[in-house]
């Protein structure tokens, strides 16, 4: 199960007279950095990486925020119709990308007054090309809304009530008392969501315009069709797109493996 | 009286901070996720290039979807993709997950390894698989040379391109199965095999008998779950064949995606993509009705 990707970590560090080799070197005789010295030096893979970083932190942020405010709302307090909101919410979970794209993709263009648009969204290229418009399908996610509710239905009521009993308002409740209380949740969505983001590859596809914008996972595949023969350097760029997760993944195994079990459907 | 009005009060006032908090979100989601639905079934009757208006066309995009040889070719490959890739997964994902369910030294490390590829991103896995297949220096074809067969175009050849792709698949869902599968071997109360034993079963008997009709809502959800995410599939095939060659990898998601922003047909692949995610969404419910019934 783990030899393709063995096979990946060990080829990057060969030298190019061991790639090829007959029969093939499982282990590199000596360990080489030239791949990625080229793989960084003569693409933009550093360009790429950055673009990946702010939108995985810029999705990750918004959403671990937004999500947190709403799940603490469905979980913790009243008010009318809150079951038809909730509903309303978890449905969007099964909207599949397929149906989601084109409109989308409309949509982040012809925003108002955005990126050259005038107020009824002509004109200009709205979000496309920009980093928050990378970011949108991430950002207030109905998983994040379910997963952070799923949260806060554990605290106990008392909280709450001992809070209001000592007569704060509302919402320092939940800044002051709930959110400082809540690291597990919100570094569990925060991770998910910096995986999600990180590893998306269709939005950044149809959205991007320049090289200047490409996503880390654009960049490898361009990457591919350019220097399809030359392993080492792809194979180095396949570790530096891949890091970030398995360190992620290293670090947080538990919540990972409990996340998938309740996400499902995606 | 003074109490009730402070009450009233008082729930109102926590009614405004929860309606302020979903706010952002509830917005969102009808902007970005209803609003669309909504939106596509729209366009999916214009004619519409992406730039200026889309133009009414009725039910064209339907009637011409009917008559559309190449879009049936690529929804029946989809299938034949998910008929290759769900049971296989399931197989070995259900065998792998008996084999480490018990406590035993390094399971954790098994555990992990197996995960890996489950998060390894799809264009890493489906670069290293690239290059895995390829017919002059891949290691499959090094191996099979041992054996004096080859060398295999696997993603080159229209005969094996899109079996090649499904062994990548299998690789990359595999590891989430197995935790699934192992979730649900651990709902299974210890004393209904303690019975068993009692009354003299074999561990085989056990299996047929209690293992696998116990983990019937397991299977459902699996195999649901996997059906909804197969018929998206796009990024692997769109890294290691663009659909190619001839046409043999062309799954739905990516004829969908070439009509919209290849040919700039986002009428007609609205249709298509109205028609499709239909049917993903349809999959989706029974899943989730599934999820409650093994209550994850």
């Amino acid at each position: 199960m783990g030899f393709p990707f063995f096979w990946m970590l060990l080829s990057s560090f060969k030298p190019n007279s061991e790639l090829f080799s007959w029969p093939p070197k499982i282990l590199p005789s000596s360990i080489t950095f030239e791949h990625y010295v080229h793989s960084i030096s003569t693409f933009k893979f550093g360009r790429y990486f950055l673009n990946s970083v702010i939108v995985a932190v810029l999705s990750m942020l918004i959403n671990v925020f937004f999500c947190s405010l709403a799940g603490y709302a469905f979980a913790c307090l009243e008010f009318p119709y809150k079951k038809l909101f909730f509903i309303l919410i978890l449905a969007t979970m099964i909207i599949p990308v397929q149906i989601t794209l084109i409109p989308t993709f409309l949509l982040v263009k012809n925003l108002p007054l955005c990126g050259g648009n005038d107020i009824f969204g002509r004109g200009g290229t709205g979000l496309l090309n920009t980093h928050i418009g990378l970011a949108i399908p991430h950002i207030m996610t109905a998983f994040g809304v379910f997963m952070m509710r799923q949260f806060y239905s554990q605290f106990p009521k008392e909280l709450l009530e001992v809070a209001r009993i000592d007569g704060a308002r509302e919402s320092v409740i939940f800044f002051k008392v709930f959110l400082p209380l809540s690291k597990p949740g919100l570094s569990a969505l925060a991770i998910f969501t910096f995986t999600e983001t990180w590893n998306d590859f269709l939005w950044p596809l149809v959205i991007t315009r320049t090289d200047k914008m490409r996503t880390i996972q654009l960049g490898l595949e361009i990457f591919k069709g350019r220097f399809v023969n030359d392993w080492g350097p792809l194979m180095a760029a396949t570790v530096i797109s891949s890091v970030p997760i398995i360190v992620i993944f290293l670090l947080f195994q538990r919540q990972f493996i409990s996340m998938n079990l309740t996400s499902g459907i995606k | 009286m003074k109490t009730a009005t402070s009450t009233s009060r008082m729930y109102r006032k926590i009614a405004r901070t929860a309606l302020i908090f979903i706010f952002p979100v509830v917005i969102y989601n009808i902007v970005f996720r209803i609003y669309p639905i909504i939106y596509s079934l729209y366009l999916s009757f214009t004619k519409f290039s992406g730039l200026g208006t889309p133009k009414f066309v009725g039910i064209e995009n339907f009637q011409r979807l009917f008559a559309d040889k190449e879009f049936w070719l690529s929804t029946l490959r989809t299938l034949q993709f998910s008929a290759e890739v769900l049971p296989t997964n399931m197989l070995l994902s259900l065998l792998l997950a008996l084999l480490i369910n018990r406590k035993m030294v390094g399971i954790s490390l098994v555990r992990s390894i197996c995960y890996l590829p489950v998060i390894t991103p799809m264009v890493a896995a489906s670069v290293i698989w690239t290059w895995i297949y390829d017919p002059n220096v891949g290691i499959l074809n090094f191996v099979l040379n041992l054996f004096g067969i080859g060398p295999v175009n696997f993603l080159g050849n229209m005969s094996t391109a899109l079996h090649s792709i499904v062994v990548m698949r299998v690789w990359r869902g595999v590891g989430w199965n197995m935790i699934v599968y192992l979730a649900g071997l651990q709902s299974i109360p210890k004393e209904v095999y303690e019975a068993a034993s009692i009354d003299g079963a074999n561990s085989l008997q056990k299996f047929a008998r209690i293992t696998l009709p116990l983990l019937r809502p397991v299977h459902m959800y699996v195999l649901l779950v996997g059906l909804a995410s197969t018929l998206q599939t796009f990024t692997e095939v769109y890294v290691m064949t663009q659909g190619g060659p001839i046409n043999s990898t062309t799954v739905v998601g990516l004829l969908i995606y070439k009509t919209a922003f290849d040919y700039m047909d986002m009428g007609y692949a609205s249709a298509m993509s109205f028609v499709v995610g239909t049917i993903i969404m349809l999959v989706s419910i029974l899943a989730v009705s599934r999820r409650k019934e093994i209550a994850m």
